[in-house]
């Protein structure tokens, strides 16, 4: 279902210029590079759009990005999630409390005793650390993390700044403790200077998985001719739940999830499965080419927001195994069409021709599109925290002529740009949650499905739509004017006088 | 199939339903090579045992569920207490995107700041250049007053030098000659948030008041607050209390309209604060206050350096606390507390007799940053309670005497324990071996609740997982209500909660109690 549009490209055109005039010389010629409009493809009778922005390099200082850094990449993404494995935040004790329980990376299991999840576990560097070096700390760490916690699979050090930078050698420390202990324990070198956004973490992590569980023991399994792995789905609020029940009601057998509700076994494990099923392509396409060069494993990207999207991506998945998966993906599709029907004709009505603008991380920001056009509901502007190259090629499938393409954008300019669009919604991060909501226009977490979801398959799909509804249509848009006080246009945000 | 149109199943019901819990067992069962389950109710019950909680309190290297943050988020929430100030964080970006997701998720408010975004090359060849680049990119698009630096760790291990990078961004024009950028280092591997408040703080006074001439204004008064997720009810309480003395007073750093935005379709970048030129002129303040002490140990020597009298309060909550805090600015003022003041005090007193018999041995578990764990300590006493284990992960040795001293001043105290510098997995097996009726702090505290089953009371921050808590005041004598309702409310919640079983428990299921 997709739907036909145009948006006002000449209105972003001029949104991009006056952003840029604020800036001083050096900065406005940096950033110029990462703003444009969608223009019409090349390739005639495709309806594909170029979003022609550089990306993946190096944020401006003092401009606020909005992104995290290589740690995030992995502590909060790639690895943290592994629910079996202690991961230790290696360094001071920030990172790991501002990172702590905040991704919804939902598990099953005893939490302290057989999985570790949501804790916080710190080597709290103090400053004899920094000076005498932490080697010796980690490893009695990692000794009382045994003692403590002996239930636990696995353990990863995850590099916090300084470890790098004092020379520091957490892959001797983890290489000796792990033949002492007869554990797997993953030395991960995403201190947060590294690269320029998240997205080092993640080929970072992608990389410790390849070099440090790959091959390490022998797997025990009998592998069946539908095993396949889904990459980049960490669950969050469900989403890996969502659609695991999918993939088994058409046949498939998930052995191993990657790395939401994880356990080490199924990462172990996964050389073995016939296929890879990614969906979040940038921070795990690493190792499923890694997968496909050493093992022979084929990966194909597939996309469970929104029903046109999960159905495409139920079909492309089915014809990989043939004709048997095909009738029993047919029959799934079949059998949620009522449930997919109800819940459009439900929510469209209320959401047809709102306009929306994006920006989130290194997937969603092209994925979520059609689930929202699915609702009736227009993109009118997307941009990505970290996502390279590769990933502007691949929203062009997805945004209209018109649309407004940010990468890597900073807060002076989202927020000029939402006050010149004004959309009817906005979708992006806690950060920037607030200051949205404050200019009077509803917004909705599109990291952390703001504490609700899941959002992945046709299950997701229902509350993915009745979360935007409740977004746009509450009455307290409404009440934000005194009705003793003229009605004024919102003034500038930043006084930018 | 679970889901509907009409009723849209959220995660907490949707899997709940039996198509995903056979789905999670099969899961388990054949991809996730669990242990037995015996072995892990063992090794649960374990925990739960005095030698698990020997063991736990052992640890000498490992830290687990802390109670504390580091000090450039101090350094963020200090700079947000000023007019139109910018955070500058000199350092790694990716800590800024966190300390602003922290604090956001706390007040659920907008949180500012920058970062100089230092990657692996200014690892090698430092950020000056950042620096230089990074001021002059803020000063020109977010038209801030002025620009607080502080540092992550990176910029500290690799010796950045803060001074004379400011003054060479200046040099090259990143911002006017006379434009107001005050900095302090807050190494993330010294101390805790705490500390990078106090030194941010300190580096603000400094950087107005050095080489000043101080005229004295006698009577005027200074009060820092300290590091407060409470901030937004608090300061606007005290102001409350200060103006109904007609005291004259400045609050030096004050983040209540900073983190307490109306929505009315503008969005404010900054709100409020201390303005600049009250900063200044407190230089000639007659006394500088400290709501926490130790969130002010370096900047209140500092105001001892320039000749002005201080005195430090542990977060002035419940009776006693208060009147101290009231009759030492009414000292310096030498205004007296009026009448209304003392009536509110005693409408607070009324509060507490009649709920006496509800919390009359009551035992706590509090935790929390130092000055607030003492003032709780405090409080609870005062109703009658006894506080079983006080926990500051960020408490110091002095921290640990002080308190020790204040417990056993009162029979209520006679038990109680003090743990510096433990964390929460600690309280963990302190809460299994000598359990408690109540556990006071903040939403970590949620996991306690749930492994131990002890109530828990958010009174702390961060608080992610309430809302608006933050809006109401903790201190002062109204204050003081708010704190003890709260507690009452969860004593009567989990009274109600036990006694509802029809037929079983409903007898003392009352009305009135």
């Amino acid at each position: 279902m997709s739907l036909e549009y145009e948006n006002d490209g000449a209105l972003h055109a001029k949104l991009i210029e006056e952003v840029l005039s604020q800036y001083p010389d050096k900065a406005a010629k940096r950033r110029k590079k990462h703003l444009s409009v969608a223009r019409s493809g090349d390739e005639a009778g495709e309806v594909v759009s170029e979003c022609d922005v550089k990306s993946n390099i190096k944020s401006i200082p003092g401009v606020m990005t909005i992104r995290g850094c290589a740690y995030a990449g992995s502590k909060g993404v790639v690895w943290g999630p592994v629910k079996d494995m202690v991961h230790i935040s290696h360094g001071p004790v920030g990172c790991g409390q501002y990172s702590w329980s905040q991704r919804r990376n939902y598990y099953v299991g005893t939490t302290g005793i057989n999985t570790f999840g949501t804790m916080q576990f710190t080597s709290d560097f103090q400053e004899k650390d920094i000076v005498f070096g932490g080697d010796k700390k980690l490893e009695q760490i990692i000794d009382e993390i045994e003692e403590l916690f002996p239930l636990n699979k696995g353990m990863s050090v995850q590099s916090e700044c300084p470890i790098g930078l004092i020379g520091d050698d957490t892959e001797a420390v983890s290489r000796n403790k792990a033949k002492e202990h007869e554990k797997t324990i993953v030395p991960v070198r995403c201190e947060g200077f590294r690269g320029v956004s998240q997205s080092l973490g993640h080929h970072i992590a992608n990389d410790a998985i390849r070099d440090w569980v790959f091959e390490k023991k022998d797997v025990e399994f009998e592998a069946g001719p539908f095993d396949v792995n889904v990459i980049g789905d960490y669950n969050i609020g469900g989403d890996a739940w969502a659609s695991r029940i999918l993939l088994e009601e058409m046949g498939l057998r998930v052995v191993g999830n990657w790395s939401g509700d994880a356990t080490l076994a199924e990462i172990e494990r996964a050389p073995k499965a016939k296929l890879n099923l990614i969906h979040c392509y940038r921070s795990m396409n690493y190792i499923c080419r890694h997968m496909e060069e050493k093992y022979g494993i084929d990966w194909m990207e597939y996309n469970f927001f929104g029903p046109s999207q999960t159905e495409a991506s139920l079909r492309k998945i089915a014809k990989h195994f043939g004709p048997e998966i095909e009738d029993k993906a047919e029959a799934v599709i079949a059998k949620y069409r009522p449930l997919v029907d109800a819940v459009i004709a439900k929510y469209r009505p209320r959401l047809e021709g709102r306009t929306v603008m994006l920006y989130v991380g290194g997937l969603r920001p092209r994925h979520v599109v059609t689930a929202y056009e699915d609702l009736g509901m227009v993109i009118v502007g997307t941009g990505y925290e970290f996502g390279h190259n590769d990933d502007y090629q691949r929203t062009g499938h997805y945004v209209k002529k018109g649309t407004l393409i940010y990468d890597d954008v900073t807060g002076y300019e989202l927020e000029k740009f939402i006050e010149g669009i004004r959309p009817d919604l906005v979708g992006s991060g806690i950060k920037e949650k607030y200051p949205v909501q404050k200019m009077g226009i509803p917004f909705r977490q599109m990291h952390s499905w703001d504490y609700s979801g899941p959002y992945h398959g046709y299950d997701g799909f229902a509350i993915f739509a009745r979360d935007m509804d409740l977004a746009i249509n509450n009455p307290v848009w409404d009440l934000y004017d005194a009705p003793w006080k003229k009605k004024t246009e919102p003034s500038a945000a930043i006084a930018a006088e | 199939m679970p889901q509907s149109a009409e009723k849209v199943l959220d995660h907490a019901p949707l899997f709940r339903e039996p198509e995903y819990r056979q789905m999670l067992a099969e899961k388990k069962l054949n991809f996730e090579c669990p242990h037995p389950d015996q072995v892990v109710t063992d090794q649960r019950e374990f925990t739960k045992t005095w030698e698990y909680r020997e063991k736990n309190l052992a640890r000498e290297a490992l830290v687990v569920n802390p109670a504390k943050a580091c000090q450039p988020l101090g350094a963020v929430f200090a700079a947000a207490g000023f007019e139109r100030t910018m955070s500058f964080v000199h350092g790694s970006q990716g800590c800024v995107a966190y300390y602003r997701s922290h604090l956001s998720r706390h007040f659920k408010e907008p949180a500012s700041a920058v970062s100089s975004s230092m990657t692996e090359d200014a690892a090698v060849f430092g950020g000056l250049k950042n620096m230089v680049d990074g001021l002059a990119n803020t000063y020109k698009l977010y038209d801030p007053k002025m620009i607080a630096v502080s540092t992550t760790c990176m910029a500290e291990v690799i010796g950045d030098d803060l001074h004379s990078f400011i003054e060479n961004a200046r040099d090259e024009g990143s911002v006017p000659r006379d434009f107001d950028v005050p900095f302090a280092h807050t190494p993330a591997f010294v101390g805790s948030h705490v500390d990078g408040y106090d030194g941010t703080v300190k580096g603000i006074l400094e950087h107005f008041w050095k080489g000043k001439e101080r005229t004295q204004a006698g009577g005027t008064i200074n009060i820092i607050p300290g590091f407060d997720g409470f901030c937004v009810g608090n300061n606007r309480e005290l102001k409350r209390l200060l103006d109904v003395m007609d005291v004259s007073y400045t609050f030096i750093q004050d983040a209540s309209d900073q983190f307490d935005t109306p929505s009315d379709g503008e969005y404010r970048m900054y709100d409020g604060g201390t303005k600049i030129e009250d900063v200044k002129k407190a230089l000639n303040a007659e006394a500088t206050l400290s709501l926490q002490h130790y969130n002010t140990r370096k900047t209140l020597e500092y105001c001892e350096e320039v000749g002005q009298a201080t005195a430090s309060f542990h977060y002035p909550l419940g009776v006693q606390a208060t009147d101290e805090l009231l009759m030492k600015v009414s000292a310096i003022s030498g205004k007296e507390i009026p009448e209304t003041i003392r009536l509110e005090r005693g409408r607070l007193v009324d509060a507490m007799a009649d709920s006496q018999s509800w919390l009359h041995g009551k035992k706590y578990a509090i935790y929390g940053d130092p000055d607030f764990v003492y003032a709780m300590a405090r409080f609870v006493m005062e109703t009658g309670g006894e506080p079983t284990h006080c926990l500051a992960t960020n408490g110091t040795s002095a921290w640990e005497a002080e308190l020790k001293q204040l417990l056993a001043s009162s029979p209520f105290g006679k038990e109680a324990q003090v743990w510096a510098g433990k964390d929460l997995w600690a309280m963990r097996s302190l809460l299994f071996t000598e359990p408690v009726d109540l556990l006071i702090g903040n939403s970590h505290g949620k996991y306690l609740e749930r492994d131990t089953g002890t109530p828990l009371i958010r009174l702390m921050f961060p608080i992610f997982d309430r809302h608006h808590h933050h809006r109401f005041a903790l201190m002062g004598y109204q204050g003081g209500l708010r704190v003890l309702t709260t507690i009452l409310d969860k004593i009567f919640d989990k009274l109600d909660r036990e006694t509802s079983e029809t037929g079983v428990t409903d007898y003392s299921y009352d009305l009135t109690r």
